[in-house]
């Protein structure tokens, strides 16, 4: 890549909201999944009875639900990511490029 | 392609005497082993053709190690489903939910989690920075012949022990399910996948990955959907009836010893969760798709479908506490007085007695619950499915291994360190074959080697490896400018023999597969310290690093960050 085109993409508006965006909208996702998982983890390794507790009166204990909502949320994150990324994020890197292409014409 | 078809003569032959050799060999279970040995044979055929159509259209280095880029993002998700859904987590976690109910929900739990952060930190700037290997996306800014060896030894080194347990788990389920031999069994897969990897390459390995998963779904979603209506839909039902009979009762409801304390639960968290972004063959999926966006959409559906799975082998696990007890048929002598009433065999303290949920009380042992229960709910015919179907999931799950695998060692070591870059396509593409033949025979060596061993830490060094050495490579190449050349080496270095010295001298290899009384350390997986130690090796070699190299690698991360974010630069968009 040449060094003035690194310049065109560094001083872009578009770029700079872009990378902006999507630093703080992955980190946010990421986050949730690993304080979700530990929280998980860490209530098991310190009060495993915690999850034992009855749902409703029945032999369905409460880490049931909590433990297949996990699988179901974290899919759900995968889907909020690829819809926001594959719109917002896709249209404002398109952008981009299209600036780098008018520059070198 | 003579070569190709002549092979494949010959293997048909051999796959007509072992079918021959089935039905004489084993009287007592002829209806099982000939159902299971004509529904592999058609799916040995049919993966065969397609190995022989995928030979046709691999012209390029590119067709074979990424099927020329061009599978959707929904295909790619069914493969990567289809390379991590392997036969171990299908039979290994519904035997887990078998035994200890709600502790083999902990295990699946922990093998996805690692996908949501594949996908907000991986998957685009893999996909916008490598061609073949995610050693391309570590060495981008970086010396290439370093970089590119200390990343091929991390992905050489997980891929032989996964494949070691792979393979030594599917001579002894071969044996199981079809009466063969434990080393015929291991040479067949090894042969198979060979072929498969060799002639076909990445467009092969894909669509076998595809259609095992489609299959394996479909399977496992028709064995929980009986159990389901057997219970009249009602989980509480399910877990009522489990609870009664299972020899644990209500404690299989609540974690139990799987997690035993904090550090061993954290540190196996992180190798689960980690590990999974630092699998070489799965990374290696990334590059088959054509752009950044269908590999966000390869995550997603990968994500549904194995989180769907997970909870298919959930359901299975707990369904066939219940639906097996019904028949004395599937456990070994002593549980059978059971069928008359599920409380007297539970009540029943008679040590010797084997009762429901114990290890060994299944015939076959706990990793069979879904064979049986295949039985239970669909009669002879489904349990031949089913057993062709884990055969299949093996097949496919190493050649996406033995494929990553040659792929370092002939795009990585050869074609960049050995031959610095001057080696011509067609050449690369011979070391490829050679490579994967020689893997090939190392995996059947070492499965035969390992029969008798205790395997089980294999999978857990696998992933304690990938993420001691893969993944923090990749992740600090892709977002840290400082990284430097030497701090990635290092730092991986360290990582790679930290991870196995640990493992060696933990419970796992030394007490359990060594013998030994007691281990010198505690920590079943090493993850939360040989991980520690390779970011703190790389962060502070990086930072002490004051090499004119170190300058040229520092420079050098914001061209390719530009690269990761957007994808400039690949696709000629700069091209002037």
């Amino acid at each position: 890549m040449k060094a003035n085109i690194v310049e065109i993409v560094k001083n872009s508006p578009s770029y700079q909201e872009l990378i902006a965006k999507r630093t703080s909208f992955s980190l946010k996702l990421a986050a949730i999944m690993l304080v979700m998982y530990y929280a998980f983890i860490l209530v098991i390794a310190f009060d495993k009875k915690l999850l034992g507790i009855s749902l409703s009166g029945g032999v369905t204990t409460v880490g049931i639900p909590i433990g297949m909502g996990i699988i179901l949320f974290s899919f759900i994150l995968t889907g909020i990511y690829t819809k926001r990324a594959n719109t917002e994020f896709d249209e404002l890197s398109e952008k981009v490029k299209e600036e780098v292409r008018k520059a070198g014409e | 392609m003579k070569r190709f078809l002549t092979i494949l003569a010959a293997l048909s032959l051999a796959a007509t005497a072992f079918a021959a050799g089935g039905v004489d060999g084993a009287v007592e279970k002829q209806a099982l082993n000939v159902n299971a040995i004509v529904m592999f044979l058609i799916f040995v055929g049919a993966t065969l053709g397609i190995t022989y159509w995928a030979a046709k259209k691999t012209k390029t280095a590119k067709d074979f190690y990424a099927a020329g880029g061009g599978i959707t993002g929904k295909q790619n998700g069914l493969a990567i489903a289809g390379d991590y859904m392997s036969a171990a987590s299908f039979l290994g976690i519904s035997g887990l939910v078998y035994t200890s109910g709600f502790d083999g929900l902990i295990y699946s739990i922990g093998f996805l989690v690692g996908w949501p952060i594949i996908l907000f930190l991986i998957a685009e700037p893999l996909r916008n920075l490598g061609k073949y290997t995610f050693a391309d996306v570590a060495s981008f800014r970086l010396r290439q012949t370093d970089i590119r060896t200390i990343a091929a030894a991390g992905t050489i080194v997980t891929v032989i022990l996964y494949l070691i347990a792979q393979m030594v788990g599917a001579g002894k389920l071969i044996q199981l399910l079809f009466g063969l031999s434990y080393s015929t069994a291991v040479v067949l897969v090894g042969v198979l996948m060979i072929l498969y990897v060799a002639f076909g390459g990445m467009l092969a390995t894909t669509w076998i990955q595809i259609i095992k998963a489609v299959l394996l779904l479909s399977g496992a979603t028709f064995i929980a959907f009986m159990v389901m209506l057997h219970f009249g839909f009602s989980f509480e039902n399910m877990f009522h009836s489990a609870t009664e009979i299972h020899k644990s009762h209500t404690k299989i409801m609540e974690p139990g010893g799987l997690v035993s304390d904090p550090w061993n639960a954290i540190s196996l968290g992180l190798a689960l969760m980690f590990g999974t972004a630092g699998l070489p063959h799965i990374l290696m999926r990334f590059f088959t798709v054509s752009d950044a966006k269908e590999a966000r959409k390869s995550v997603f559906y990968a994500t549904g479908l194995i989180g769907y799975f997970y909870i298919l082998t959930f359901i299975i696990g707990f369904g066939a506490i219940t639906l097996l007890a019904m028949d004395p048929a599937y456990f070994q002598k002593g549980v059978a007085s059971m069928v008359n009433g599920f409380q007297t065999i539970v009540s029943d303290t008679n040590a010797s007695q084997v009762l429901v949920g114990d290890k060994k009380a299944l015939i076959g042992g706990d990793n069979m619950t879904a064979i049986h229960l295949s039985r239970a709910v669909g009669g002879d015919l489904f349990l031949g499915f089913i057993s062709a179907v884990a055969f299949a999931t093996i097949l496919a799950v190493v050649s996406g291994l033995t494929l990553s695998g040659a792929s370092a060692i002939s795009h990585d070591l050869y074609a960049s360190v050995i031959g610095k870059g001057k080696v011509d396509e067609a050449t690369e593409m011979k070391a490829s074959k050679i490579a994967t033949l020689v893997l090939g025979v190392l995996a059947i060596l070492l499965g035969i080697a390992f029969e008798k061993q205790n395997v089980a830490f294999m999978v857990g060094l696998a992933f304690a490896v990938a993420a001691s050495v893969n993944f923090p490579i990749l992740l600090l190449s892709i977002y840290w400018s400082k990284l430097t050349t030497k701090g990635a080496l290092w730092g991986g270095t360290v990582g790679l023999i930290s991870a196995i010295v640990l493992v060696i001298m933990g419970p796992a290899v030394w007490k359990d597969a060594l013998g030994n009384k007691e281990a010198f350390i505690s920590l079943k997986n090493p993850a939360i310290i040989s991980m520690t130690l390779t970011f703190f090796v790389t962060w502070i070699v990086s930072k002490m690093d004051n090499s004119a190299r170190g300058q040229q690698d520092r420079e050098g991360f914001e061209a390719q960050y530009i690269r990761a974010q957007t994808g400039i630069g690949i696709d000629g968009v700069s091209g002037h």
